[in-house]
């Protein structure tokens, strides 16, 4: 009976697209007082994110603890070592979860298309894998998806392909949100993939660049930062990888690079929001998009989004010196910040990543340009501090309007500058 | 002997933002909070045995009306090596600032005949919303948090007020207005989410006091 009830309530909040994947519920029997404080402890400690469904009460009697899939490890070396006995009763709570869907809600589905899709509103993990499908199918001889990985939670790293053909002709990458709580960028990927596969066949631009170039789009970088920040926290900025010996979760994906990987521009401690990683690449996340473009081998732009701050930023973030190509980057830059400008007035500042915001080491554009890719920039997104993290979705239309210009000047800047 | 600095450059930015903190602080109230819209000059100056002085031309804005700007010049000196002392903060307005008076009469009005103490939380929340009864609530919030900023900047700092996670209005005997926020701040450079308790006192024609304020345990955070 305890357990439909906690079902009910956990099939109500699925709604809410919460993800239970790989998620377990063990029976654990405390056989003394000692072990039942211990499993108190257990359940005290946040990051571990477990919670008891059935409380430890007496030695005897058994309590069911909810592990999340990202502690299971941790949980049953913390059981064992301290030899207090345990079963596996639920092996996956998503699983069960989806039976129970099935079973309680009405089997009508709304037939949806990308024409219909709210891109003025914030959107789930599941919406936006929901509408790349549609896009693909809306598109199907210019967008396709593929899958480059699994994150730490064993999520899909999913890229979006627009290409009209060709055989590893030289692309262009575009990554949005590889640090979850900058939901303005995700938001942004959205509405400019719609847009380059409206635009093509319309716009002479993008036209020129598909007829030549492909373009690689991942929008949910890190997908399981994405879901904590609906589930649990909105401001979170991390992986969600766990960390041995700390209770502190996550790596931040843009000190993870191996590119002057180390250094005073990011931490050695798991607990900051600027932690390295134990080495470079450790990161699931990151590394799929290393062998991605390694293995590809003709990627000539890395064009990774962030928010905010509303800057356009090239390399160096790991040192001050100049980057070879400093002059032709800041040239670049200086245009497509005006012509975002243009638009609605939002003014942009722009140069490299030391000296316009503060030394970073380990980041996504550093490590690409150090691997031959030239035209490496990262934008700064709206706004600068009035609303942060936290932009008003009557903003992302907007946003990403602006932002589409100075996209294309990069782009077209690409396709015209071959090397 | 200054040295002149892009306006674009990552240290200008931290000056200028400090600034406008302070600026805030001094001029603000829950009908005008100021914002920095640009920077148009950035110089500084390493003073031996004393600390680095910024000087700053800035625009600001008056934040309920976009369209409404004020230029500014401020200086800022971070004092050298001491982490425990505020850096000092001086500016110039050129021009008068708008009147708010109504407007701070009306939400005082509004505060003092709710028939409960006022509480919310997540302002903005997690989409950017922010109730239109709460925009006073929220730039006292930013009044107020421009002290904290202050308080508790250096030259390595960047701060930005990121939510309101919770305000409660406390009851008093006199005419203030009492709140106790618990913000979160966001610190740019290390990235990090601060919560911040603060306890706030306000009156129309009196000004912001924050009379205690205090770091959080970031476990306060869900």
């Amino acid at each position: 009976m305890m357990i439909l009830l906690v079902f009910a309530a956990l099939v109500a909040t699925a709604g809410t697209e919460q993800l239970f994947m790989g998620d377990q519920v063990l029976r654990i029997t405390a056989s003394s007082e000692e072990q039942i404080t211990l499993l108190r402890v257990l359940g005290e400690w946040a990051e571990l994110q477990v919670a008891f469904w059935r409380d430890p009460t007496s030695p005897g009697h058994p309590a069911d603890l909810w592990v999340p899939f990202p502690s299971l490890q941790a949980v049953k070396i913390f059981l064992e070592s301290h030899s207090i006995s345990y079963s596996v009763m639920i092996e996956d709570v998503q699983a069960l979860l989806d039976e129970e869907k099935k079973n309680m809600t009405k089997s009508r589905r709304i037939q949806r298309s990308t024409s219909t899709f709210d891109f003025a509103s914030y959107h789930t993990l599941e919406e936006i894998y929901d509408w790349m499908d549609m896009l693909v199918e809306d598109h199907p001889s210019l967008v396709s998806k593929i899958q480059i990985g699994q994150s730490y939670e064993n999520r899909p790293l999913y890229v979006l392909k627009f290409s009209t053909g060709g055989s590893n002709r030289s692309a262009i990458w575009l990554d949005t949100g590889i640090h979850s709580r900058e939901w303005i960028t995700q938001a942004t990927g959205v509405w400019t993939a719609n847009k380059i596969a409206k635009e093509y066949g319309q716009d002479p631009f993008v036209t020129a660049i598909l007829e030549s170039m492909d373009i690689f789009f991942e929008i949910i970088t890190n997908p399981d930062g994405f879901a904590f920040t609906h589930s649990s926290n909105r401001l979170w900025r991390k992986t969600r990888s766990i960390n041995a010996g700390s209770p502190c979760v996550g790596v931040d994906p843009n000190r993870n690079w191996d590119a002057g990987f180390g250094g005073s521009g990011s931490s050695s401690n798991p607990c900051s929001e600027v932690y390295r990683g134990p080495y470079a690449h450790s990161e699931s996340e990151v590394k799929a998009i290393v062998d991605f473009i390694l293995s590809h081998g003709n990627v000539k732009s890395v064009i990774s989004i962030h928010s905010y701050s509303q800057m356009l930023l090239f390399p160096y973030g790991y040192k001050r010196a100049q980057a070879a190509h400093h002059q032709e980057l800041n040239e670049l830059a200086k245009k497509a910040v005006s012509d975002l400008a243009a638009m609605y007035g939002t003014k942009y500042t722009y140069g490299s990543i030391a000296n316009t915001i503060y030394l970073a080491d380990g980041t996504t554009i550093d490590w690409a340009y150090d691997n031959g890719v030239k035209y490496s920039l990262t934008f700064e997104l709206r706004d600068t501090g009035r609303y942060g993290f936290l932009l008003p979705s009557t903003q992302i239309i907007p946003t990403a309007t602006e932002t589409w210009p100075a996209l294309l000047d990069i782009m077209v800047h690409v396709l015209e500058h071959p090397y | 002997a200054a040295m002149e600095l892009q306006p674009s450059h990552g240290l200008a930015s931290r000056a200028a933002t400090l600034a406008t903190a302070y600026l805030c602080y001094r001029r603000g109230s829950p009908g005008r909070a100021l914002a920095l819209r640009s920077i148009r000059r950035a110089r500084r100056e390493d003073i031996d045995d004393v600390g680095h002085k910024y000087h700053l031309e800035l625009v600001l804005e008056d934040v309920p009306d976009k369209d409404s700007t004020i230029n500014c010049t401020a200086e800022v000196l971070y004092h050298l090596g001491s982490k425990n002392v505020a850096p000092d903060v001086q500016f110039t307005l050129e021009g008068e600032l708008k009147n708010t008076d109504e407007a701070d009469d009306v939400f005082y009005n509004q505060i003092r005949s709710l028939e409960k103490e006022l509480v919310a939380e997540n302002i903005p929340d997690s989409h950017g919303n922010v109730p239109p009864e709460m925009e006073p609530i929220r730039r006292l919030a930013w009044v107020a948090s421009g002290y904290v900023i202050w308080q508790n900047s250096t030259e390595n700092t960047k701060f930005h007020l990121a939510q309101i996670k919770r305000v409660k209005q406390m009851k008093r005997s006199d005419e203030y207005l009492e709140f106790d926020y618990t913000i979160l701040l966001h610190e740019m450079v290390s990235q990090e989410i601060i919560p911040w308790q603060m306890t706030v006192l306000w009156h129309p024609h009196h000004g912001v006091q924050v009379t205690r304020d205090s770091r959080q345990p970031k476990h306060t955070l869900e």
